[in-house]
């Protein structure tokens, strides 16, 4: 992956003058990549990480295992393109092994999901069959560890 | 009585017991200054001489399962097999350079043990070594500690800090026995190019020297090759080659270094290894094996990919700020020069302590040759590093 990019996904905030200083390179040369990055959609946008444990949401997220007919036009792609539509639906993958679709999914409670699941996605033309399960407590997220970091003691002078 | 006749007073005060070859040891200038830092609230610290990141949990994971399996004993004098095979391996393929794991290769408590038992393992009373200054605060201690006299080959920044044979040549005498190296240089980031190498191999086997070449940052390199002198023609036997995990692999607590050089030496480092120190520590070695296993190496090159950007920040931002300093071409420091100003390294330095609660050390502490230059670590977080160079630029501005 591009130094840039790389950078970017550590840190979406970073100016483009300090990126340029970090790659050594010129600051209009960052700023001509990133705006061919985002016109191409290899960006497609900047989002914060965010900790929602620690703000008492409420809120619920769920993993959906489901399983489907493939078609033989097209195969998974007609049926996972209308699922991916669903505003509930976060994130949506297609897997080796047991099941087909991978779908994460939240709501405000537990009814809320339950519904989508019951009404929407079992009820979709091609799906046979789904196994829910939801979210207890989330330890990572995107490669961040959710849990406050520790003080290290470091010397604050060595050799 | 005793046997003089004259009464013994218990209260009578003790001669001075202190070995007189020590007295004139300083201590290191880091302490001093860490001693004024460790005062203060708040400080932004470029003062740093380790890795900032954690040990690579893969590393960590496989110590933890070491102690979870009982590994609690001493191991072999010279470490354990396993290790030394992965060492010998590691460094034939980084640095090309063959060793016997059996008989070529000791694993040490830190790089630091390593040079110590090399040091005692061949200076003699009288014996001198060349070592290039500013360096390592350790290099002419060690030296000094067995009698031996440390020679300082001053390096400048005219020239990136480089050291060339011309420079050895005019420090040789015919006491000269051997010449410390270390390249990446702690606190200068220099390295040498192939031509610097190859002239001070020849310059050693003209003289007839050994070659104590410590390696730590040599992962830590960002352009160019990575060279080592013991890779030279006819050098492997008139080197002693000295590596560990503190700096690559964020490993300092650890404390674990390894040598690697000619069965005879090795064997003498080994003999007073095994009666000073018996082995270096079970778990410690444990985690080294992990860390040479190939998966890690993501994690080597995460860490040295991130040293070298945040290298490129704060060169360029020092010398925008008005701080004139070279490219560190290796290591995690810059050695910006703050001559000119009428200050010296130690009263810059602490001026910017008490002004801007920054903390970077006197080019000072690492030899008379470091006068004019700051040390300032960029193994710290880049936040940090923005508002302390900065901070530097207000400074600047006030003196």
């Amino acid at each position: 992956m591009d130094k840039l990019l790389k950078l970017l996904k550590q840190n979406a905030l970073e100016t483009p003058a300090n990126l340029a200083k970090l790659l050594d390179i010129p600051e209009a040369e960052v700023r001509a990549k990133i705006e061919k990055y985002e016109k191409s959609g290899i960006i497609l946008g900047y989002q914060a990480i965010v900790n929602e444990d620690s703000l008492n949401l409420k809120r619920v997220s769920a993993v959906i295992e489901v399983k489907t007919t493939p078609e033989r036009e097209g195969g998974f792609d007609r049926l996972a393109g209308r699922l991916a539509k669903f505003p509930e639906v976060e994130a949506l993958y297609l897997m080796s092994g047991g099941y087909d679709l991978l779908v994460f999914i939240s709501g405000n409670d537990l009814k809320e999901v339950a519904s989508f699941v019951a009404e929407k996605l079992a009820t979709m033309t091609g799906v046979i069959s789904t196994s829910t399960h939801f979210m207890l407590r989330t330890y990572k997220e995107r490669g961040v560890l959710m849990e406050t970091k520790h003080e290290q003691e470091r010397l604050t002078v060595s050799p | 009585m005793n046997k003089n006749g004259s009464q013994s007073h218990p209260d009578r005060a003790p001669r001075n017991f202190i070995a007189a070859h020590l007295k004139d040891v300083p201590p290191s200038g880091i302490r001093e200054f860490f001693d004024i830092v460790s005062t203060r609230k708040g400080v932004i610290s470029l003062g740093i001489g380790e890795p900032d990141f954690v040990t690579p949990w893969h590393i960590r994971e496989a110590s933890m399962y070491a102690l979870d399996h009982g590994a609690t004993s001493y191991t072999s004098n010279r470490g354990l097999q396993s290790l030394r095979n992965g060492i010998s391996a590691y460094v034939q393929e980084a640095f090309n350079v063959t060793y016997d794991p059996e008989t070529e290769i000791l694993i040490t408590v830190g790089v630091s043990e390593a040079l110590d038992l090399a040091v005692r393992a061949v200076v003699e009373p009288g014996d001198e070594v060349l070592y290039h200054e500013p360096c390592y605060v350790s290099y002419s201690p060690l030296v000094e500690f067995v009698h031996g006299k440390a020679v300082a080959v001053n390096t400048t920044g005219t020239n990136d800090f480089r050291l060339t044979r011309e420079m050895l040549e005019k420090k040789v005498t015919r006491r000269t026995k051997a010449l410390l190296l270390n390249f990446p240089t702690n606190p200068t980031g220099a390295t040498l190019l192939r031509e610097d190498l190859e002239g001070i191999a020849a310059f050693c086997v003209e003289h007839d020297l050994l070659v104590m070449t410590d390696e730590i940052y040599s992962e830590l390199t960002y352009d160019g090759e990575r060279l080592s002198i013991a890779s030279l023609p006819g050098m492997k036997q008139r080197t002693i080659f000295l590596h560990g995990f503190s700096k690559a692999w964020a490993m300092t607590g650890f404390r674990l270094g390894y040598a690697c050089g000619p069965a005879d030496l090795i064997e003498t480092m080994m003999k007073i290894h095994q009666y000073t120190m018996l082995c270096a520590p079970i778990l410690s070695q444990k985690a080294a094996i992990e860390a040479l296993h190939k998966r890690c190496r993501a994690d080597v090159e995460m860490m040295r990919s991130s040293y070298e950007k945040r290298r490129n920040f704060i060169w360029q931002g020092l010398n925008e700020v008005g701080l004139s300093c070279h490219k560190p071409n290796g290591a995690f420091y810059a050695f910006p020069y703050i001559g000119g100003r009428g200050m010296t390294s130690r009263e810059f330095a602490l001026r910017l302590l008490d002004d801007q609660n920054v903390a970077c050390v006197p080019g000072t502490a690492f030899g008379q040759s470091g006068e004019g230059y700051l040390r300032c670590s960029f193994s710290t977080d880049l936040e940090d590093i923005k508002e302390a160079v900065k901070r530097i630029g207000v400074f600047l501005k006030k003196i």
